[in-house]
């Protein structure tokens, strides 16, 4: 008579295990795609959210590598600049002049000074016009700006009080008023005033919220008469060094102080603190996204708890069956642990595709925003996915693994007849 | 082969006990062939489970080749059902979303096997059951008598030294009913153990051993030297 020795059980495999699951998963298709889109929403959520922020961040960044950091902007008006973006627009309290620019101009440590005055123009061309971006400045605004020409020149260097009937205009305004005509050396008329078109900007995207392509640049005092304001919009202010950076900031507010009758009222905004009130909004949001993932997660968690708890009673005598054929107490687990896991990656997988495919959209639709999740994020929701599921397939996996094999299989409560 | 020594089982219902088994000794051989009888709640499933390793004893002790099974735990019972034991049930359990073959392949798989080793053994199974024809039916789509058959070859798939059956005819007609038991017997000719819990009579006395159960206790057996072996260790 042949002895028997305990032999090793191996493992089932896994290629076995998914086939098992999925044939279980595909039989209960209701369930499984009410889990799936638990799933999948949670995860959309987070790579949406995510995908939005980076690109609002990337896109704030961009903007300001454009400006460089040694680049101040002056704004009229005194605001908090302690939390929240600072006010791009706004009342004024007393105006910013161009004898306040220039003498910033004559500090130490200013290589450049650009006064901005901007508005809606009706500009037009024979019978063609157009309502364009209308930007009062000077030469020192297209460096500043980085700003290069693909015809022509830039506007010429003058005195700031100096007015005169150039323009430079951005290449799409050139395309809607010219089509294939040359445009250097011809007139445009805005309001009573008449420009000749002295150079042509090349292509080039946003910037600061304005589509230069779409741009027409005037001679500041040009700009004044032709708004009829005085005061200035903004004051670009190029730094030679950053090493003064804070020191030239407090003079610049001291001299405006000493011109404005010892009233400090002008904000001064710098990269960093642009980037530092960005940052804040984006925390915040980072945490509004956490609070959704985090609460669509659980009821993703809680459904599959649920869900498998119902499968662990119905499916009691497939149990007893298994453990009458000899499957292990880890094997029992490890089914129902494996198709929570199966679920919550497939589920991730399609989140990950649903927001990929809005973030496409929303790129069409917004294309300077570049907006798009980082792998860390899609491949940390997964992980969240699955963890989640794991820790609630767990109890029921539990339970399931647990029960004695002959109650399972008579699907009695024992000590009950 | 199988020794049972002093063997309880009672389950305890509100303040009541009910014993189920009580003080049971059996020895059977290997290549026996067995038939269990007996009134209802007599103890014939509670004996078959005992057996089959899917209960424990309240006390007493069972020896399966020599080896005590009350010390194991769970684990090494599993993997002794899995490579010894084989169950066939009155109401088959087969599940229900794997067809029939897959039924049968079922305990391979559980047992980790690769399939290219999988697929003779099955063949061989199939053909022995002349369910070829029927491999991919779901379970629904059979016959009583072709459903217990497929219990049959996933009992026997693993190749167990004991086939331990609980009323495998209780829903089958009188043909398809003869038909499982004849087959059970010609596996058992090969050299498995039998044991078969039944309540037809005709049945029962085809087994070359018979047990009948009142109360938890053998009121008789056939070998009627089976039960007075039981001082022995
Ligand atoms: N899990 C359990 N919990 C409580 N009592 C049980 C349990 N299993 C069996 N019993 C009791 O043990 C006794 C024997 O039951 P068993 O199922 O072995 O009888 P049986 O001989 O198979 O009867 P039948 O012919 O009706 O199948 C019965 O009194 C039954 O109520
Ligand atoms: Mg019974």
């Amino acid at each position: 008579m042949p002895s028997l020795p305990v032999p090793t059980s191996e493992p089932m495999r896994s290629a076995d295990l998914i086939a098992f699951n999925l044939k279980l998963i595909e039989r209960q298709r209701l369930r499984s795609a009410m889990l799936l889109a638990a799933i999948a929403i949670s995860v959309m959520a987070i790579n949406l959210l995510t995908g939005i922020g980076e690109g609002g961040k990337q896109f704030v960044l961009a903007e300001f590598n454009l400006l460089g950091k040694n680049v101040l902007i002056m704004l009229p008006g005194k605001r908090e600049t302690t939390g929240g973006i600072p006010p791009l627009t706004g009342e004024t309290t007393r105006d910013l002049t161009l004898r306040d620019a220039e003498a910033i101009a004559r500090l130490g440590n200013v290589s450049a000074v650009a006064p901005l005055i901007a508005g809606k123009m009706e500009i037009s061309h024979d019978k063609l016009s157009r309502e364009a971006f209308t930007i009062g400045s000077n030469r020192a605004f297209f460096d500043i700006r980085q700003l290069d020409v693909a015809q022509g020149k830039a506007l010429p260097q003058l005195p700031l009080e100096q007015s005169q009937a150039v323009c430079v205009i951005g290449s799409k305004l050139r395309k809607e008023l010219f089509g294939t005509k040359p445009a250097l050396g011809q007139w445009l008329r805005a309001a009573d005033s008449r420009f000749r078109v002295i150079g042509i900007l090349k292509d080039k995207g946003q910037g600061l919220g304005f589509d230069m392509n779409e741009a027409i640049i005037v001679p500041v005092a040009s700009a004044q008469a032709l708004f009829n304001q005085a005061g200035l919009f903004r004051v670009f202010i190029e730094l030679r060094s950053l090493d003064g950076l804070q020191k030239s900031q407090q003079r610049i507010l001291a001299l405006l102080k000493e011109r404005h009758e010892g009233k400090e009222d002008v904000t001064i905004i710098t990269q960093d603190s642009l980037l530092w009130a960005f940052e804040n909004i984006l925390n915040t949001l980072t945490l509004a996204v956490a609070g959704i993932a985090g609460i669509s997660m659980l009821v993703a968690g809680l459904l599959i708890m649920n869900v498998s708890l119902i499968a662990v009673s119905q499916r009691t005598p497939e149990i007893g069956l298994l453990k009458a054929l000899g499957c292990p107490a880890r094997t029992v687990a490890l089914i129902f642990l494996s198709e929570a896991s199966i679920m919550a990656l497939s589920g991730a997988l399609l989140g990950i595709l649903m927001s990929e495919l809005l973030l496409y959209l929303a790129r069409e639709l917004y294309p300077t925003i570049p907006f798009t999740t980082p792998l860390w994020a899609q491949l940390g929701s997964a992980l969240i996915a699955t963890v989640t599921a794991l820790l609630f397939a767990a109890i029921p996996a539990r339970k399931a693994a647990n029960m004695a094999p002959v109650d399972a299989l008579l699907d009695k409560k024992a000590g009950q007849a | 082969m199988i020794e049972l020594q002093q063997l309880c089982r009672s389950f305890q219902i509100g303040d009541q006990c009910v014993h189920a088994l009580d003080h049971i000794d059996l020895k059977i051989e290997s290549g026996a062939y067995l038939s269990v009888m007996g009134p209802s709640g007599s103890g014939k499933s509670t004996l078959l489970n005992m057996l089959g390793l899917l209960d424990t004893p309240s006390s007493g002790e069972y020896l399966l080749n020599q080896t005590a099974t009350s010390p194991l735990s769970e684990e090494p019972r599993a993997t002794l059902r899995r490579e010894h034991i084989g169950f066939v049930f009155q109401s088959y359990h087969l599940i229900p979303r794997l067809t029939a073959r897959e039924n049968i392949e079922l305990p391979l798989i559980l047992a980790g096997m690769p399939p290219k080793q999988r697929r003779p053994l099955l063949d061989k199974v199939m053909t022995r059951l002349a369910l070829s024809d029927r491999a991919a039916h779901a379970p629904k789509q059979l016959s009583g008598g072709q459903r217990q058959r497929v219990a049959i070859g996933r009992a026997i798939v693993m190749k167990p030294q004991l086939l331990l059956a609980d009323e495998p005819t209780g829903n089958l007609d009188s043909t398809s009913g003869r038909e499982v038991i004849e087959l059970l017997e010609e596996l058992n000719d090969e050299g498995i153990t039998l044991l078969v819990v039944t309540h037809d009579q005709n049945i029962g006395e085809r087994a070359r051993r018979e047990l009948k159960m009142i109360d938890g206790r053998i009121a008789s057996d056939s070998a009627g030297n089976a039960v007075a072996t039981r001082t022995d260790v």
